[in-house]
This record gives structure tokens, C-alpha cells and sequence, in this order.
């Protein structure tokens, strides 16, 4: 390459949309996160069951072609709320162990490097840059939960008759909802303990302490002053009792009800978010 | 067109010509009040900030940038106020903090380009862009290295082009030769010249470093405990130096100081054939010499008084 002197020159050419710079943020982690072989192979993976859950829900609806080949009943199994409720279940532990990996690594190197006055000179508010590293994680997320969900959904309501929509419709909003409550709450979790614990396998491993441990937590509580009480503490109980609702599960759900549970969620969040606020800022004030 | 009123449209056009427009602003952090009713009107090309450790420099570049929120006052920044207008100062920003602040595990480029891309260059824009900002600064060839494996002065330089990256109407370098060695420092300030002649960009320099601040700007600022103490004009005092002398003569004067006068110079006589003179305009030191000839009038000493930096700041400290 040839060598020559270059002097500095301003720029005068076009700029993009102030509302769309949140996005840069995360174009880049994405393209760093992809080049971890894991991490790829994880995520593929997330896809497996989405999969299989297709073949189901067609097969189920033509059976007759499988009896071509092999003695089978009429149908495999019933496709309605507990099917989707599994599906959302499992792919969302999946999106958790995802978080769980990604998420810790999106704030701490920023931290560690000092890099957030960098951010924060630019026209980008704290709001725009937590928004940009939850978009990290709601998008790889969405594409593993609501969004293959809302497609079973809607192949299901399209092979099946009249009937299963009018009793089932209310699950595209039990899917999408559901879905996006879970990626809400574990996406400020692991970006709360990304900005308060430098080293990632530590946040990672804080996520599975606050998730387990606090059901563990809440399980001895039980036992030992043999109250609901405990169950405050197991953010996955709470959740799971709020999943139930959305999907007219009917469980034995003890004292505990559904407001409560949902206010349990919704305190988790905010006290997450309340650490986040207070990490991501340009300079830490000394007092 | 309309005609606004004579005082308004004055301060209007003052406000536009300011760079930087402080009005009483005071800063808290905690219980304490680090900046305390600053107020002045900065406009040259670039402009150091001055003071010793805890004078409230960084306070101020942090405030200016809307980092921290100001406590009373406001300040302007190209006219645009920092409580109301912090993402339009934003968008005519470079910054280059002090401390290290990088990514460490992306490349120079791919780092430069996303600081492009978050002042808001299009993709293709910000990845030439940061290609021409590196080379500017000199890591033309290291571009492809992971910063976090840079040297300090290599760190600095980075730092420096993504201050620059999207080329802004001002840049604040906050100790910009902080861990440069000798030839480091030189090539940072040499950049900061031409950043300087390029006539597009204004660049404030925050440093404890008199020299560095004496080499590249025009006017300067200088902070004690949270106050101005003072603001002068570096190029106007140059310019007011070289008409500035010092004489010193031996003999009979024999009307020297009256033909002097009379080409239109101030002079002041200090005894014992010390003079003190402000050369007219249209008088250079021949003229001077001249004069003396024609007199008879030996001169043993004529120098241009010149103020330095360094004497501006010890002033500074002392008031």
C-alpha cells in the first residue's frame, strides 16, 4: 500500500437518523458474540425444538399420511395450551442459558475499559445505550421464543378447524406476552450483573445463583417456618405462576396469587434496573 | 427583514461567535462545590484550560459535555445551551477523555468505526472514515491490532482519532500528552496544529502542561479552586508583545524620548536610562535605531518584553 502524508479533513457527507443509532450497538455485539464457536452451536441448537414442534403440529393434523407407513391413532397428541406452554418453557430455559452466556460480557468490558464516557460524548443517552445491549439479548432471544411460537401458533391455527381457534386464539397473546416478559426480566438481570460484576463467568454464574438459589432459598423458608412467604424469593416460581395464568394452566399455586407474583416480577425487574441506572454513567461521582 | 433590538442582536452575535459561553455556572458533586460561578466567553480557534490538580478542569470538560448536571448557571456551547441542548452539543463533539477509555477486544478500526457510527455516520462512511483517521494519527499500520495490545502513546493516538472520527466543530483533548514520551508528545502536538490549520475545527486543551498549552492555542483559561482567575487572549498578548520594548542606554539622551513621541510611540522613563516603549504603528525597531544614531545615544539593551505563559499563570495564582 502506497504510503502517503494525509491531513486531516472535516466530514460533510450524510448522517443517520438520531433515533436509529441505538441499533449500532447491537450490530457490533452480535458480530463479536458469532465468532465464538459455543455460542453459534448453543444457538442452533435453541432451534431444535421449535423444530420437532413443527413436525408435530403437522403431523398431528395429517395422520393419514403417516398411516401410510405405520399403524398410528388419529391423533398424536392435543394441541392447545399445554403444548404451547411447553414449548415456551423450554425454549425460554434455553434463552436463559443463552443470557446467561451472552449478557455478562455486553456492560462489564465497557466498565473495565472506562469506555462509557466514549459512549456518552456522542448523541447517545444511558436510556439508548441499556436499550442497545437489551437489544442484544431481547433480539436473540425473540428469535428463539415468541417469534417460533407465534409461527406454530399460526400453523397450527391454520391447519386445524373453527373450532380450536375460537377456544385457543387467546394463546398468540399468552405466547407473545409470556415470552416477552421472561426476556425482559432476565435481559436487565444479566445486564444489572454485567455492570456490577467485572468478570463475566462470575455474572454468569450470579444469574444461575439469583435463579436457583433463591428457589432453594424460598424452598427452606417453606420448610422452616412452613409459610409461602419463601416463595417470594424464587423469581422462577413467581414467573412460571404468571406463565400459568397466561396460559389457563390450572396448578396448585399454594397462597401465593397471582398478584403477588407478578408484583414479585415486576420487583425483580425494577430493583435490576435500579442497579443498572446507577453503574451505566459516564463518571462515577465520588462523594 | 425584521430588525431585532440593537442590544439583543449584539448579544445574539456574541453568542454565536463564542465557542464557549460560561454564565455563573457552579457545579456539585456530593456536598461540595467544585465549580463556583464560572462565567466567561471563550472564541479562538483553540483554547487551553489551565489550572493546577483539583482546579475543576475535567469538571468543567464533564459538565460542558452533560455529564454532570450543573447546579446553577448554564453554559453555551456554540449558542447551544448544555441543560437544554445536550445532544446538538453532542453532535459537535470530538472528546478525548483522560484516563484510558477503549474497547480492548475490538480492532483500532472496527473501535473507530463504531465510535463513528454512534456520532452518526452511515456504515460505509464511518469504516473509510476510521481508515483515514488512523492513518492520521499514525496507526495507519497497526489499524488491525486489538487496541487492549496497544502501547499508552498508542492508546492516546486511538483516542485521539476517535475524537476526531466524525469530524466535529469542536474537540476537547483533556491532557491529550499524559504518558507521551518526548517524540510522542511532539508528534500529538504537532497534530493538534494541524487539526488546528485545517480552520474547521476548534480544540479545547485541558492540561497542568504550560508549554504544551503556550505551543498550540490562542487564548487561554485559567482555574483556582472552581473559579476563573483569569482569560487572556494568548495571540492578542503575542501580538502586544512584539510592540512592546525594553531599552537600555548609556549617555545623553538629547530628545530621544520626544522623537520617539513624535513618530507616535508611548515611552515611559524609568531612570537611569531605562526605557519603557510601545511602538506606534508604523514603527519598527530601525526606526528606533535610527533615532538613537542620530543622538548619539548608545543603546545597550533593546528587547521585546514578552510575557510567557508560565508568568500569566503565576500571576493567576497569586491574585
Amino acid at each position: 500500500m502506497a504510503v502517503y502524508k494525509r491531513s486531516y479533513k472535516s466530514y460533510a457527507g450524510p448522517m443517520t437518523a438520531e433515533w436509529s443509532r441505538f441499533w449500532i450497538i447491537p450490530r457490533f455485539a452480535w458480530a463479536g458474540l458469532f465468532k465464538q464457536r459455543l455460542l453459534t452451536i448453543l444457538y442452533v441448537i435453541c432451534f431444535f425444538y421449535p423444530l420437532g414442534a413443527a413436525l408435530v403440529i403437522y403431523f398431528n393434523s395429517n395422520m393419514s399420511f403417516l398411516r401410510q407407513y405405520v399403524p398410528v391413532p388419529d391423533k398424536l397428541l392435543d394441541i392447545g395450551n399445554s403444548f404451547f406452554f411447553a414449548f415456551t418453557t423450554v425454549q425460554s430455559g434455553l434463552g436463559f442459558i443463552l443470557t446467561a452466556l451472552i449478557g455478562p460480557g455486553l456492560i462489564s468490558p465497557d466498565l473495565m475499559n472506562n469506555a462509557l464516557p466514549l459512549y456518552f460524548c456522542r448523541p447517545l443517552s444511558r436510556t439508548g445505550y441499556v436499550v442497545g445491549k437489551m437489544t442484544v439479548i431481547a433480539a436473540l432471544l425473540s428469535l428463539i421464543t415468541w417469534i417460533p411460537g407465534l409461527m406454530l401458533f399460526g400453523l397450527q391455527a391454520s391447519l386445524a378447524d373453527q373450532a380450536w381457534w375460537n377456544a385457543n386464539a387467546y394463546l398468540a397473546g399468552s405466547i407473545f406476552f409470556s415470552s416477552l416478559l421472561w426476556i425482559m426480566v432476565i435481559s436487565v438481570m444479566a445486564l444489572a450483573l454485567s455492570a456490577w460484576v467485572k468478570w463475566k463467568v462470575v455474572a454468569g454464574g450470579l444469574m444461575l445463583v439469583v435463579m436457583f438459589v433463591g428457589a432453594a432459598l424460598g424452598e427452606m423458608v417453606r420448610e422452616i417456618a412452613r409459610s409461602d412467604m419463601g416463595r417470594y424469593l424464587d423469581l422462577g416460581y413467581n414467573m412460571a405462576r404468571v406463565w400459568s395464568s397466561m396460559f389457563r394452566i390450572v396448578e396448585d399455586t399454594g397462597s401465593i396469587t397471582l398478584e403477588e407474583s407478578i408484583a414479585v416480577v415486576l420487583a425483580y425487574s425494577a430493583v435490576c434496573v435500579l442497579l443498572l441506572m446507577k453503574k451505566v454513567r459516564a463518571f462515577e461521582v465520588v462523594r | 427583514m425584521a430588525r431585532g433590538h440593537p442590544l439583543r442582536t449584539a448579544e445574539i452575535n456574541e453568542r454565536m461567535n463564542s465557542v464557549i459561553e460560561l454564565d455563573q455556572l457552579s457545579v456539585r458533586l456530593g456536598n461540595r462545590e467544585i465549580l463556583k460561578g464560572l462565567t466567561g466567553s471563550l472564541q479562538a480557534r483553540t483554547i487551553g484550560l489551565l489550572g493546577p490538580n483539583g482546579a475543576g478542569k475535567s469538571t468543567l470538560i464533564n459538565t460542558l459535555l452533560g455529564f454532570y448536571p450543573p447546579a446553577n448557571g448554564t453554559a453555551r456551547i456554540f449558542g447551544h445551551d448544555i441543560r437544554t441542548g445536550r445532544n446538538a452539543i453532542r453532535s459537535v463533539v470530538g472528546y478525548m477523555p483522560e484516563n484510558d477509555c477503549f474497547i480492548g477486544n475490538m480492532s483500532a478500526v472496527t473501535f473507530v468505526r463504531y465510535m463513528a457510527e454512534l456520532s452518526g455516520l452511515p456504515p460505509e462512511q464511518a469504516l473509510e472514515r476510521a481508515h483515514e483517521a488512523l492513518f492520521y494519527v499514525g496507526l495507519g499500520e497497526a489499524r488491525y491490532r486489538k487496541v487492549g495490545t496497544y502501547s499508552l502513546g498508542m492508546k492516546q493516538m486511538a483516542k485521539l482519532a476517535q475524537a476526531v472520527v466524525h469530524g466535529p466543530k469542536l474537540v476537547i483533548l483533556d491532557e491529550p500528552t499524559n504518558g507521551l514520551d518526548p517524540p510522542a508528545r511532539l508528534r500529538m502536538l504537532k497534530l493538534i496544529q494541524e487539526m488546528k490549520a485545517s480552520g474547521t475545527m476548534h480544540i479545547i486543551l485541558c492540561s497542568h502542561l504550560l508549554r504544551d498549552v503556550e505551543e498550540t492555542c490562542e487564548e487561554v483559561m485559567i482555574l483556582k479552586q472552581g473559579r476563573v482567575v483569569h482569560i487572556s487572549n494568548l495571540e492578542e498578548e503575542r501580538r502586544l508583545n512584539k510592540r512592546f520594548l525594553e531599552l537600555e542606554t548609556f549617555g545623553s539622551q538629547n530628545g530621544f524620548l520626544d522623537a520617539a513621541r513624535g513618530l507616535g510611540c508611548e515611552c515611559a522613563d524609568l531612570g537611569n536610562g531605562r526605557i519603557k516603549m510601545v511602538l506606534g504603528d508604523g514603527v519598527d525597531v530601525r526606526n528606533i535605531y535610527q533615532l538613537a544614531a542620530e543622538r548619539n545615544l548608545q543603546l545597550r539593551r533593546l528587547s521585546n518584553r514578552r510575557d510567557s505563559l508560565e508568568d500569566i499563570f503565576l500571576r493567576a495564582m497569586e491574585n
